[in-house]
């Protein structure tokens, strides 16, 4: 086991008791060696066919490499991963990927197709959280196997049976589930035809620029640099993420030195730090979308003009400008800037006497009272106090009820809510992950085979739900674009939504830390890129 | 109210309807056993009434319905309650808590892991509790009703409106932030994580096993804060009950004999009558550290400390049952066992326990 | 002591008759246990100070509105929050620009309502098992004691935590959980209450006269047991108010926008270090309420007797 203490720096005065009396010893993590806080108690397991948390994408993203991705290089393009090339049949449906040749797994075996069709195969055939990406292809457990084949050891081929543009089956393709896992390892764990999985949520068969030397949950995770990745060993030996649960106790680490980046802090930790110079502050675009749910089956909802007025009665600018300053900025369309297609369409701001209009028209001119749930964490729960002042100058009584995420979420999931608000992140990089659940609902039962946010606000709209089909097949992206154009402007005018923010990735580390360059999702926070001087 | 009646709310002489000792003793056993099972039904139920669906805690916000249903199948939900109930009982007969699902490991290893971090904090304050407190409280009835007992009295009823949460960010505010005397949240240094390897889960203790003498600083100063104040929280109950106890011993008649003998007046009340008194003392020192263990969710809380409590207080909001069940069965084992103790040996010290009810 | 206190017309008579050795009625031998018992408690100088807190905090629940603009408790002005003490904000203003005295105290209207809200479920579930067990004894006694015995040997903030997640959060839902918790200790108390007083002799007479059970619980015996009861009642207000607010800081108390201490020591925590107000004084509403209701428990307490 590696080793490491403060020893090196504090020299043998450390060890006279005079020096231990006091605590207030001099720190600083070591210079091969980089200690991250973050929130990861969402971590609930390894599995890269399983899991779906924030930080497990992150850091899993960091072990596994995948079949094609974006690189810290140029995160605007699509490039190989293990794939060295590949082509697409002229009907669309059949991908053909030419492996590259010998990369090697952590445990020293070659990567080979096999490994890469069973890892794809397993995300279906294990059918957990990330399953619904693969099968919307049209693979299910019994045809995985037959649709996705390596018929030799440097290519991979597989079929779809759904009509997708290319670019966004490439785009699938580039996400966490489309890692490589080593099949052998895998199944030399396997207990009960689970694939491995058991084993895998808190071990690795991996491949990529970081070893996982240990996940202790709730308390940390440990990455070693693997000297033997493809693009070279990471500079940075170790790589220890801590986690620290609140924000103000990151930032005391990170000044005190004890850590070397803090990954979750709130503009109330971030204002003073600015003025520190051992601490740089730097911030990214993420492409989150912070947004309030309102559901249609509310009779007083179902009426666009009550949710026109209600989208006028959010001080959108003030939030951004005080509670949230540096971490929010306003965009009121689905798609977060950075995405193909997004567009600055924000055309609401705080204006109570339109709202109160409207409200009349709408047959409302004293307002009504609503539920609005709100998860009991920062800053959803400042946001949601916010928003019930202000829908309270347009006469609409906001009732807060707050509670732990989960359970917003689990009421949310089953259209129980009158008002939520709510935070959506893509599943990758392509506009159809967001039109998918925002604009898509083409079945509005109580049991449709999934969930959109559309579905949960009951929000029924054929021919919305149709455009964001024709857009997904769309093979001109020049059209493809202008499609999600359109798209927005009908969400953020008519639909269930008041979208608020998108949020930035807030990152402060210590002065000698540098090369963190995030992407604008998960997936894409490259830590082989950072070095310490 | 005797002082005997608040000295142990929990020792209200349950055993007076038993004659002999072999049925008190298996009347305790039945009590504990009753009480063992309510507790698990209780737990169980309000697990699976709570409004946080455990399925979503594990597939996420985004799985099909499909995922859904099938996890919800694999983890036995679809049952009806009392069948659950009855399928995890005997689990947990055969020593099987189940697996947790935030940190997918086997619960009693989690507990293993996690319990010796509440223990080193809950001890070292009982200690400094004890130390501190037992002197105070002789000291007290030895000055009854003098300005030393009013101010004892004060000290310790502050002790007892502490909200423990609160105490604690001040005390971090202060004694960590703007003194720098102590070290902060945690147990450890983020740089000083596993270089010991884990023997007894204390980390003071393993320290100095491993001959790593910087780490068990570096330990210590982590914990001396939570434990100062959590000591201080012990200090005030066990000060007051001290009192009481010695007073009762100071009006009986062999202190004013032994006194008319000639010994030394600090040799009656800090030997006599303080040896007297001492089985009692127990009573109130595992009250005190049950009392610990319970305060443990708003401690760990404020401290970022990875023991029992926080580990509850998470897998309670993330609808981790087996993970609650498995918690709240081992804080109520010890309480009950502590419980126990105190049924069992006050009787024996006290006869006037005996006949009170 | 100071001064006597001047009762009108006639404080001597008064005072003499409240004190007669041999009261003439009942009315009189009760109203002089009183007496004397204020006597006492009145030379305690800390139990008149934790009764001044008490009385403090009742008075500033009840008139609230005149002490504070209700307005100001819950009135977000983004452009003023974390604003440091002022003559416009005693205490600084919160994370949302909310005048934080205004909401430590409009947030003393919640702690009281909790405390009382527990207290009127607590008594009476308690007293219903206590009384029956005490005064029927045998099998009776038996299952209700055994019931209380498996709530005593729960973990109290365990329990409430558990029950609050359970019924989701809100002020009702706190209420319930700690009340679920905290009912045992009243039923030991009236049991043994009612053990102690059930062989006296005027019971025994009552019983011979041929009135009821019912009646004779009602008449004789609730009152006997009162004292005590609520006596461990202000005893048991500071940890009522100490779990309520732990609840609160957990995210388990009150709806915002409503003022709850705990839940503000709780988000004032993101703040601490700059701010260091926006926590620490919510937390020292808490902290003085709960010692006032030690204080003064803990003088009726001496003032009961039996107690060095």
């Amino acid at each position: 086991m590696l080793k490491f203490t403060r020893r090196q720096a504090l020299g043998a005065a450390a060890l006279s008791p005079l020096a231990t009396i006091s605590p207030a010893a001099l720190a600083a993590t070591p210079k091969d060696t980089l200690v991250i806080a973050n929130q990861i108690t969402d971590i609930i397991t390894c599995d890269p066919g399983e899991c779906y948390e924030i930080a497990s994408q992150i850091l899993m993203s960091r072990v596994y490499d995948r079949l094609v991705r974006y690189e810290a290089e140029d995160m605007s393009k699509l490039v190989g991963g293990v794939a060295q090339s590949w082509t697409v049949s002229p009907d669309a449906k059949t991908y053909t990927f030419k492996l590259r040749p010998g990369l090697k797994f952590q445990s020293g075996a070659p990567v080979t197709a096999e490994d890469m069709a069973f890892s794809l195969q397993r995300v279906v055939l294990m059918n957990k959280t990330p399953a619904f990406l693969f099968t919307q292809l049209g693979w299910t457990k019994d045809n995985a196997r037959t649709l996705i084949t390596a018929p030799d050891a440097g290519t991979l081929v597989f079929t779809i049976t759904e009509d997708f543009a290319p670019s966004l089956v490439l785009n699938l393709m580039s996400t966490l589930a489309a890692s490589v896992v080593e099949k052998k390892a895998a199944l030399a764990h396997e207990k009960d035809g689970d694939l491995g999985n058991g084993w895998l949520k808190s071990n690795s068969a991996a491949s990529g620029a970081f070893r996982m030397v240990s996940w202790k949950a709730g308390e940390s995770l440990t990455l070693e640099a693997n000297p033997t990745y493809r693009l070279g060993a990471p500079k940075m030996k170790r790589v220890i993420v801590r986690n620290v649960a609140e924000p103000a106790t990151q930032r005391l680490l990170l000044e005190k030195g004890d850590v070397d980046m803090a990954m979750s802090l709130q503009p109330d930790q971030i204002t003073p730090l600015m003025s520190n110079k051992a601490v740089r502050v730097e911030s990214f675009p993420y492409s989150g979308t912070w947004y309030i749910g309102l559901n249609c089956s509310d009779e007083r909802l179902k009426n666009p003009k009550v949710r026109l007025a209600m989208k006028y009665l959010v001080d959108y600018q003030g939030m951004a400008n005080t509670f949230l300053k540096g971490r929010f900025n306003v965009q009121q369309t689905f798609l977060p800037i950075g995405l193909m297609g997004a567009i600055p369409y924000n055309p609401y701001k705080l204006d109570p006497a339109k709202a109160k209009a409207l409200l009349a028209e709408a047959g409302y001119p004293d307002g009504f009272e609503i539920r609005f749930d709100v998860p009991n964490t920062s800053p959803f729960a400042e946001i949601g106090q916010s928003v019930q002042q202000t829908m309270g100058q347009g006469g609409i009584k906001v009732d807060i009820v707050s509670a732990e995420l989960k359970q917003v979420l689990g009421g949310y999931r089953t259209r129980k809510h009158q008002m939520v608000i709510m935070s959506w992140t893509p599943d990758y990089l392509d506009p159809h992950s967001n039109a998918d659940t925002f604009a898509h609902n083409d079945d509005n039962s109580d049991s449709p085979k999934t969930r959109p946010l559309a579905w949960r606000n009951h929000w029924f709209e054929p021919a919305v739900t149709a455009k964001t089909k024709a857009a997904s097949r769309e093979v001109d992206t020049a059209k493809r674009i202008a499609m999600y154009e359109d798209l927005q402007r009908i969400v953020t005018d008519t639909g269930p939504f008041i979208i608020l923010f998108q949020p930035n990735a807030v990152v402060a580390s210590r002065a000698n830390v540098h090369g963190y360059k995030p992407g604008i999702i998960e997936d894409n926070y490259f830590y082989r890129t950072i070095t310490k001087a | 109210m005797s002082a005997a009646t608040t000295a142990t709310p929990a020792a209200r002489g349950r055993v007076r309807r038993f004659a002999g000792p072999v049925r008190r003793v298996a009347g305790v056993v039945f009590s504990v056993l009753l009480t063992f099972l309510g507790l698990t039904c209780v737990t169980f139920v309000i697990g699976r009434v709570m409004p946080i669906d455990p399925v979503l805690a594990i597939v996420g916000d985004k799985a099909s319905a499909e995922t859904y249903a099938q996890v919800r199948a694999e983890i036995g939900l679809d049952l009806p309650i009392p069948v659950q109930y009855w399928r995890y009982l005997m689990k947990v007969l055969h020593g099987e808590f189940g697996t947790s699902v935030i940190t997918s490991h086997p619960v009693l290893d989690d507990l293993l892991h996690v319990f010796p971090a509440t223990l080193e904090l809950s001890v070292l304050a009982l200690i400094i509790g004890v130390v501190v407190g037992v002197p105070l409280g002789v000291f007290a009835a030895t000055h009854r009703d003098r300005w030393q007992d009013q101010v004892i009295r004060f000290v310790s009823l502050l002790g007892y409106s502490m909200p423990v949460f609160w105490l604690g960010l001040v005390g971090l505010l202060l004694f960590y932030a703007k003194l720098g005397w102590v070290e902060g949240p945690g147990r450890l240094d983020v740089s000083y994580d596993d270089i010991v390897p884990t023997i007894t889960g204390l980390i003071t203790v393993d320290s100095l096993i491993a001959g790593e003498v910087e780490v068990f600083w570096n330990a210590f100063w982590h914990l001396v804060l939570p434990a100062s104040l959590l000591g201080y929280l012990s200090l005030a109950y066990v000060a007051r009950m001290t009192r009481s106890f010695m007073l009762a011993q100071l009006n009986q008649e062999y202190v004013l004999a032994t006194l008319a003998k000639g010994l030394s007046p600090w040799r009656v009340v800090w030997v006599h009558a303080l040896g007297n008194v001492w089985v009692q003392l127990v009573t109130v020192i595992a009250l005190t550290f049950g009392s610990l263990l319970e305060g443990a969710v708003l401690t760990e809380t404020v401290f970022a400390w990875p023991g029992l409590g926080l580990y509850m207080k998470n897998s309670l909001f993330n609808a981790d049952l087996n993970a609650v069940l498995g918690g709240t069965i081992l804080v109520g084992v010890v309480y009950i066992g502590l419980n126990m103790l105190s049924d069992l040996v006050y009787p024996l010290v006290d006869p006037r326990a005996r006949d009170r009810w | 002591m100071s001064a006597r206190p001047s009762i009108a017309p006639a404080p001597d008579t008064l005072r003499a008759w409240l004190l007669e050795p041999a009261p003439a009625s009942r009315g009189q031998a009760r109203l002089g246990r009183w007496f004397r018992g204020w006597l006492a408690f009145r030379r305690n100088p800390l139990a008149l100070v934790g009764l001044a807190i008490v009385v403090a905090l009742v008075l500033m629940a009840l008139f609230a509105p005149l002490l504070a603009s209700a307005d100001a408790a819950v009135h977000q002005v983004l452009e003023d929050r974390l604003q440091p003490s002022s003559w416009a904000h005693l205490f600084g203003t919160d994370e949302l620009g909310r005048d934080i005295y205004a909401r430590v105290v409009f947030g003393s209207r919640v702690t009281l309502t909790i405390v009382t809200l527990v207290s009127l479920i607590v008594v009476p579930v308690g007293l219903l098992i206590g009384l029956p067990a005490g005064y029927f004894a045998g099998w009776i006694d038996t299952v209700l004691m055994r019931l209380t015995d498996i709530f005593l040997a729960f973990p109290r903030l365990v329990l409430a935590l558990a029950f609050a997640a359970a019924l989701g959060p809100g002020i009702e839902n706190a209420v319930i959980a700690i009340s679920l918790t905290a009912w045992p200790p009243y039923a030991r108390l009236a049991r043994a209450e009612t053990l102690t007083r059930r062989q006296a002799e005027f019971i025994q007479a009552a019983e011979m006269q041929g009135a009821s059970h019912l009646r004779i619980i009602a008449t004789q015996i609730v009152p006997l047991c009162l004292s005590s009861v609520i006596i461990r009642l202000t005893l048991d207000m500071a940890g009522i108010i100490l779990t309520a607010a732990g609840l609160g800081f957990l995210g388990l108390g009150a709806q915002p926008p409503a003022a709850e201490w705990g839940a503000m020591v709780s988000t004032g925590r993101n703040v601490l270090l700059d701010q260091w107000w926006v926590a620490t004084i919510p937390g020292l509403a808490i902290f003085v309420t709960s010692l006032g209701f030690n204080l003064l428990g803990d003088g009726l307490r001496d003032v009961a007797g039996g107690r060095g």
